[in-house]
């Protein structure tokens, strides 16, 4: 029996098959409308779980310090400057929480609980594009988030915020923030049991949150010099720096080049350890 | 429960084919799965499913059915061989192949973030059917399946019977060419069993090609047009459920529960008049007849001269577990 064609389809196959590269597109896009309701039907809960962490970190650092006289930065207009630099921070770390909460919690029920993975996984597409489908979805809740949480960090502080921004930087940094928050995402829910949520979270997600070059300038770590070199595994700092880079004024930050290699550097290098560790977790 | 008259359009569209011939749904050649430790769930498969026909995988849990059912729909890679589903190579195209493969996995892999009618719109979507039609499959698929009233719903308000049926309705959202169910009615409850091979028969009448998998007896001889007996990932035995039953050489199969050493009275129990074969096993030996009158007496009779003592006694058709039995000499609970 032949059944080796260009195309792969051999005599008696359906008439109306689609080809591959169809039959991906449209399930690619309505992967994403699926992903896009369910959103919608919990959009309160993206709400408050987006909002959240940023409001209070904001709050407390920037509105309370202050006000109570123990505010970061020594002087009113120090304290204004940490309002400013943590403005990006915040900005990222609700990227990177968003690929936690929008693509690994989900996909870590999916595939070692519910296992409701296997009928995602049998839509007519490449494993690699389904995986690729969960870092488009992530990304695009994580500009969502990006978007959500700005106006927090701009207005909530009791000192001025100072933002200059550098819109070459902001469009472009923005958009590969996203996906590499969700390409995180993606990394973690598939190299993760149900069981080790919790250890995600102590092990993972808090170091690189607090080391994360959210409070400081990357910089400014020059007195301890080990931290400075350590936490450029980090890619949650390159994220803040980018930030940084985008929207302040005379705040030191890396430089513009490493910044922008980092980030695309690890975008790839998350995209492709988070596919393959999909193709691993649902292809046996 | 009854189920209403599922319709023709649930069925694949009929395939052009030359006259005189033949092209299976499925085609495997050699197909093999060896998993870490040399485990061989399956063992150099060549099996052919032609258009229309319900064929069963039947055989323990281990003997290789699921790992078969994986292979055949892009989820596990073969080791060896090759299968060909549709007229597409599986492994070498797996996202062309899946665009005619409908799966009820055997768990409730239903999406819980999705209410019932939204599970099986968004399948249709994700098989390029544009939103009116996903819509209008959706709505019919519901009411067809008795389930239009629970639309709404989440999917984790649904008993066992009903997310299964969901999970059906799923599979054949997209009109596959072939429908794999694994182990579909395991964890039913017998009503719930009984309407879902009602599902499946008039499935069958309006065309749909069913491959599924089973380890109840039962449900292979009731449903199924032709079995393959599974153990240790091969096949040991492949025809109708009526030819199979009839290689035993039995008409009347004899349970005798005793005690003591049951294989030499399975092995005097085989040498009476008419018995064809015998088997000890599980506490009771088993007489194969063929052509006795009053099988039971003569048994009994049998094993006190033996120097036996009937503790009980029951006498039945031959099943296909008898057929596994004596292939396998174990039974399909083990």
């Amino acid at each position: 029996m032949s059944v080796t064609t260009v195309d792969g389809v051999a005599p008696g196959s359906p008439i109306d098959l689609r080809s591959e590269r169809t039959a991906s597109l449209s399930a690619f896009g309505a992967l994403l409308l699926r992903d896009l309701q369910v959103l919608k039907k919990t959009f309160w809960q993206f709400a408050v779980r987006t909002i959240m962490q940023p409001l209070m970190l904001v709050f407390v650092f920037t509105y309370v310090f202050p006000k109570i006289g123990q505010g970061v930065g020594g002087s009113a207009a120090g304290e204004a400057a940490f309002s400013t630099l943590l403005m990006a921070g915040v900005i990222a770390t609700s990227m990177v929480f968003q690929g936690v909460q929008a693509v690994a919690l989900p996909l870590v029920q999916e595939i070692g609980f519910t296992r409701e993975i296997e009928d995602r996984v049998m839509a007519p597409l490449a494993i690699w594009a389904i995986a690729l489908e969960k870092i488009v979805s992530g990304a695009l809740q994580g500009l969502l988030a990006g978007l959500v949480v700005f106006p927090l960090a701009a207005f909530i502080p009791a000192t001025p915020v100072h933002l200059s921004f550098h819109w070459g930087y902001l469009i472009t940094v923005t958009p590969i923030a996203a996906v590499l928050g969700a390409a995180m995402g993606l990394t973690m829910g598939t190299l993760i049991e149900p069981r080790q949520v919790a250890l995600l979270f102590s092990i993972v997600i808090l170091p690189m949150t607090f080391l994360g070059a959210i409070y400081y300038p990357w910089v400014h770590l020059g007195p301890i010099p080990w931290l400075k070199w350590f936490v450029l595994i980090n890619p949650l700092v390159y994220m803040s720096e980018g930030f940084r880079l985008s929207l302040t004024r005379g705040i030191p930050h890396m430089p513009v080049a490493a910044i922008y290699a980092a980030l695309i550097g690890f975008t790839v290098l998350l995209t492709l350890v988070g596919i393959q560790g999909f193709r691993k977790r649902v292809l046996s | 429960m009854g189920i209403k008259d599922l319709g023709l359009g649930t069925a694949a569209p009929p395939v052009q084919e030359a006259p005189g011939q033949s092209h299976p749904v499925i085609r495997t050649s050699s197909l093999t799965k060896v998993y870490p430790g040399n485990i061989r769930a399956g063992d150099a498969l060549d099996l052919s499913i032609e258009p229309g026909e319900i064929f069963g995988l039947l055989g323990p849990n281990g003997a290789g059915k699921t790992t078969t059912v994986g292979m055949l729909t892009t989820r596990i890679i073969p080791t060896a061989g090759t299968a060909i589903v549709g007229g597409v190579d599986v492994v070498a195209h797996p996202a062309l192949a899946k665009q005619f493969i409908g799966v009820v996995p055997q768990t409730n892999t239903l999406d819980r973030s999705l209410s019932v009618w939204q599970n099986l719109y968004y399948h249709g979507r994700y098989f390029g059917m544009g939103a009116r039609d996903s819509r209008r499959t959706a709505d019919r698929l519901l009411e067809q399946f008795r389930l239009a009233d629970r639309a709404s719903a989440e999917v984790f308000q649904l008993s066992g019977g009903m997310a299964q049926r969901l999970m059906v309705a799923r599979a054949i959202v997209h009109s596959p060419r072939i429908l794999f169910l694994d182990e579909p009615t395991s964890g039913l409850d017998p009503q719930s069993r009984l309407a879902l091979w009602d599902i499946l028969r008039e499935l069958h009448r309006g065309g749909q090609t069913i491959m599924l998998t089973t380890h109840y007896m039962e449900e292979a001889d009731r449903l199924c047009d032709r079995v393959a007996i599974m153990d240790h990932g091969k096949v040991l035995a492949l025809d109708s459920p009526r030819m199979l039953k009839r290689s035993i050489d039995a008409d009347t199969v004899v349970r005798v529960s005793s005690e003591g050493d049951l294989h030499a009275l399975a092995e005097r129990l085989a040498q009476m008049p008419g018995a064809t074969h015998a088997d000890a096993g599980d506490g009771v030996v088993r007489v194969y007849l063929r052509g006795v009158t009053g099988a039971l007496p003569r048994v009994v009779d049998a094993t006190e001269a033996a120097g036996f003592r009937v503790n009980d006694l029951s006498v039945a058709e031959p099943t296909l577990e008898s057929v596994f039995i004596t292939l396998t000499g174990r039974d399909l609970r083990e």
